[in-house]
């Protein structure tokens, strides 16, 4: 029987089209755990590759042959060799090209809607980090929001749509994951913003992104503008577009909110979360469709595969919006947060500058899941 | 520092799933208890090779990091290692750490290297025969190693050469919950 070989955005249509999938997880137990290919109608195994050197007699009545299985390993060659091996005993089988480092790097444009004269607005669903990075096109311009550091994808989508990158924008300083906005604005001679509150720190230069800073995309009327709102880190901004979209940052999430402790000021932060959660975003119309710069877990994404929910409906179901007492709210957003990002120090001194890591230093930091939010 | 090995293995360059493959081969040409030191340069073979060392049951004694190379040590385990224990007197290792005697550690050097109980003195096992001129009859000794199998050894060849103060630590190092002192 064959290997077959299936790339990033094979899988990524299974994820988004909820098709079923089996998939063997070669790596070890601990990053199996931590960090898998999620997928609503996906079935499981880990088996540790250097468990099968032997062979893979003894897993084989556990492996479904009426199904699609997906081998998967951490960079691609354990997967590959597990693949074959299953393929000699007489399995059709599929590996994934590049492993979890490719599935964590891989970027899905979805289109979200459109814009008042002709307008779009796209999200890049980062599937293997749950990280969200969004461009408005109008008329020949594009405005990039929260890029992440795989600028080709931006660049050349741009190119591909013809439109020159204007303004490209970070909502904060993310701890995260390491941004592209700052590669993407010297390349293609765009302005870059970066809240000034969050960037004291910085070693580079910046447009400073503030309260009502406002930029227009193509020659209509295609605002983007800022609201200033603070929680997850002192500078966090939030963009209402085209009067239809708000795109919320790190502050809020479909099923959570923005924790406020990566910068290690959760004390002092939870007072501006609970400000911009419970007094200004209220302020807001319900209408607006909101579009965060992460989500959490596969059932957060909608059946066109975006992450989007009218803010209307977050007040009415997001747990996060709806914690009546204060000390009740102070007590969620402090006491009871996941662990931190993996490397999320590191990560905010590349995103200051101060470091400038290799590529594969850059893959390091940014393994594991995404953990920027309390549920 | 360099850690003593009995067999070296270069695995750098290479790539998951290599190194474990070669490792797995190199170690069934090892005997019980002898220690290969693995150079490699994927990070992930660190994670990868103490979760394999475990599954087929070798002992991970650990990792160190030169410039960018990664240099493992297994020590190369099997059941039979298991047997029983013979010396008739044994201590626990908690009383034989407050009590005044010598905690004579007969570990092998690398296994000392990444995690021993300040104040412990190391003498491997091989080595011992040649170095009973540092030990005090005098002194009460506790024998301690990973499992109390070679400290049950030790223990009998200080007592056959007139050491009488000595005690096997039952169990070993592998119980030890308490703070360990590295030389790495």
């Amino acid at each position: 029987m064959s290997v077959l070989k299936w790339n990033a955005a094979q899988v990524a249509k299974k994820v988004i089209n909820n098709e079923e999938l089996f998939i063997l997880d070669v790596r070890n137990a601990d990053a199996f755990e931590g960090w898998k290919i999620d997928g609503r109608k996906f079935e499981y195994l880990n088996i540790p590759y250097f468990e099968l050197l032997d062979g893979v007699e003894d897993i084989l009545t556990k492996i479904p042959a009426d199904k699609d299985v997906l081998v998967v390993c951490a960079k691609e060659g354990s997967s590959l060799m597990v693949a074959e091996m299953l393929s000699e005993a007489g399995r059709t089988v599929a590996y994934l090209e590049g492993g979890m480092k490719t599935w964590s790097e891989y970027l899905e444009p979805i289109k979200v809607g459109d814009l008042t004269g002709g307008g779009e607005l796209y999200q890049f669903v980062r599937l293997g980090k749950g990280c969200l990075s969004y461009m408005v096109i109008s008329e020949g311009e594009a405005a990039i929001i929260d890029a992440v550091r795989f600028t080709d994808a931006f660049t050349s989508f741009a190119e591909g749509k013809n439109v020159k990158i204007k303004y490209v924008f970070d909502t904060h300083l993310h701890a995260d994951h390491i941004s592209g906005g700052r590669h993407i604005a010297a390349t293609t001679d765009a302005t870059y913003y970066l809240p000034p509150k969050d960037a004291e720190e910085v070693v580079f230069d910046y447009t400073p992104l503030l309260d009502g800073t406002t930029v227009q995309v193509g020659t209509s009327k295609i605002d983007v503008g800022a609201i200033y709102s603070p929680g997850h880190t002192i500078g966090s901004t939030s963009f209402v577009v085209d009067n239809k979209y708000l795109l919320t940052g790190d502050i809020l999430f479909i099923d959570s909110i923005g924790r406020p402790d990566l910068a290690g000021l959760a004390e002092d932060w939870v007072g501006d979360l609970r400000e911009t959660l419970y007094k200004r975003y209220r302020e807001l119309s319900n209408d607006l469709l909101v579009l965060p710069a992460h989500f959490m877990i596969i059932d957060e994404l909608n059946e066109d595969g975006t992450v989007a929910k009218h803010l209307g409906q977050l007040f009415a179901e997001n747990h996060g919006l709806n914690i009546k007492d204060e000390a009740e709210f102070r007590s969620v957003v402090t006491e009871h947060l996941p662990p931190q990002p993996n490397a999320y120090q590191e990560i905010r001194q590349v995103n200051m500058g101060k470091i400038t890591p290799t590529q594969d230093e850059q893959t390091e930091m940014e393994i594991g899941p995404n953990r920027c939010a309390v549920r | 520092m360099s850690i003593k090995a009995d067999f070296q293995l270069d695995a750098k360059g290479l790539s998951c799933p290599m190194p474990i493959v070669k490792t797995k081969k190199a170690m069934a040409d090892l005997v019980d208890g002898q220690i290969l030191e693995v150079s490699a340069t994927d990070k992930g073979s660190k994670a990868d090779i103490a979760a394999w060392a475990e599954s087929v049951g070798h002992q991970y004694i650990g990792t160190v990091e030169e410039e960018s190379v990664l240099k493992h040590y297994i020590r190369k385990c099997s059941d039979d290692m298991m047997d029983e224990q013979t010396f008739e007197h044994t201590i626990e290792l908690k009383e034989a750490i407050e009590r005044e005697g010598l905690l004579l550690d007969v570990r092998e050097e690398g296994e000392f290297a990444f995690g021993h109980i300040e104040g412990a003195k190391s003498i491997p096992m091989g080595e011992l025969e040649g170095r009973l001129s540092e030990l005090d009859k005098e002194q009460e000794i506790y024998v301690v190693c990973r499992t109390g199998k070679r400290s049950d050894l030790a223990a009998q060849k200080l007592a056959a050469h007139g050491f009488a103060k000595v005690f096997n630590v039952l169990p070993g190092m592998t119980s030890w919950a308490g703070d360990l002192t590295k030389h790495i």
